[in-house]
């Protein structure tokens, strides 16, 4: 008798393929579109329009709302000055904007933002720039462990070491580290790009996705379906403009970074698997 | 992204490259290279005016915005709807993917920036503050 395929022994148990399909809302691009930049409900703001303020005595409540209030003011350059490593500011910026941050942030700090350049002058705790959508985040000195989790999108930069877990399930975007990070880096990454320019701790890249980390310096160990990856003219050339942009340069050149992908053996899609717990459940 | 391969490959065929994507009858992964970066071409001017206006030095989040193709047709993934957007009809496609990435980061943009994207109206009837 000839040997069942795996969908043949699937269709005589009664369970029967189910295409998975496709997400299409049926929405169309119009052609006539109106050519704006900013979403309809974002603050009309100018760069030029410039406004400070001292959060010494204010609570990370007050500090986010006042951000806010000056950017429905129009002012599109705020500085904060002694932040005091409060958490959770600047989060949940919708707007183009030039953020500074004249101190150092705590936890969650710049989470959830879509669209404004931030520059931070001192160092973040734990989970900086936590589901970035769009924008620019620059922080000076060092930074915690998750830094950018589950990033979307935009820049996020730390000239100094971050912890560990860095760039945790980040599914776009670009990390990039002037210094080291520690343990796990990139873990179940699923897209984007990770820069490192120092040393990368042990399992880096565990169970990604797909995704690219290229690494300047040494590499602990690697995780669990992580490999090593062809470095291109195109990659060299997108290193070098990136890095350039932010003052940063690859220690032995971007031509000699080492380059981690996903090695897809952890990948399991199966389109019977919908028929399959229906049944069980 | 070494490998050159087809630019209409998933326009013309069904994206059943593998034993494994034969075997389960689906395409396996995103229906374009994920992991291409941008190359050295300018943006078009309507990019070049919203990269100068977000204060941005390059593409940033437009560099993860790509070309995809969705049940045989040109569209594109806006994240924002979880959906795929599909291109005009009639639209002449260029031969390669990096103009065509192009194109599809001009259109998102237009889109998203419309009063008749979904997350503008769901902002309108549900936005608390």
């Amino acid at each position: 008798m000839a040997e069942l395929s795996r969908e043949q022994e699937s269709h005589r148990m009664g369970m029967h393929t189910e295409q998975l399909a496709g997400r299409s809302q049926q929405i169309f691009f119009a052609p006539e579109e109106a050519e704006n930049f900013a979403s309809p409900d974002a603050f009309d703001v100018d760069f030029n329009k410039r406004g400070e303020f001292d959060v010494t005595e204010m609570t990370q409540n007050q500090i986010n709302l006042k951000i806010r209030e000056l950017m429905s003011q129009g002012y599109g350059t705020i500085v904060v000055q002694n932040p005091g490593a409060k958490h959770s500011l600047g989060v949940g910026i919708l707007n183009r904007l030039q953020l500074y941050f004249e101190g150092s942030l705590g936890y969650f700090g710049c989470g959830l933002i879509d669209g404004p350049n931030v520059r931070i002058s001192g160092r973040v705790g734990w989970s900086c720039a936590e589901n970035m959508l769009s924008g620019t985040v620059v922080i000076e000195k060092n930074a915690g462990s998750t830094f950018g989790a589950a990033i979307r999108g935009g820049d996020l930069v730390c000239k100094g070491d971050v912890g560990s877990r860095t760039g945790i399930d980040m599914k776009g975007g670009s990390i990039i580290v002037g210094g080291r990070t520690g343990a796990f880096s990139g873990f179940m990454m699923q897209r984007g790009r990770m820069v490192i320019l120092g040393d990368a701790g042990k399992n880096l890249g565990d169970s990604m996705y797909d995704g690219t980390i290229y690494v300047g310096g040494k590499i602990a160990n690697l995780g669990v379906d992580a490999v090593e990856g062809e470095i291109t003219d195109l990659d060299v050339r997108w290193l070098e403009r990136k890095l350039a942009i932010y003052g940063l340069e690859a220690p032995d050149g971007a031509r000699n970074m080492t380059k981690i992908v996903s090695g897809k053996k952890l990948w399991n899609y199966d389109n019977l698997e919908p028929m399959e717990k229906k049944m069980v459940l | 992204m070494a490998e050159e391969k087809d630019v209409d490959r998933f326009l013309k065929g069904d994206g059943l490259d593998s034993d494994r994507e034969k075997e389960i009858g689906q395409h396996i992964g995103y229906r374009y290279d994920v992991n291409l970066v941008p190359d050295d071409r300018p943006p078009t001017p309507f990019l070049a005016k919203y990269i100068e206006f977000m204060g941005w030095d390059d593409l940033n989040w437009l560099e993860d915005v790509h070309m995809g193709y969705e049940e045989g047709q040109p569209a594109v993934f806006d994240r924002n709807i979880n959906g795929w957007v599909s291109v005009p009809e009639g639209l002449e496609l260029p031969d390669n993917q990096q103009d065509r990435d192009m194109i599809a980061r001009e259109l998102l943009i237009k889109f998203q920036m419309s009063e008749r994207h979904p997350l503008i109206q769901l902002n309108k009837a549900y936005r608390k503050f």
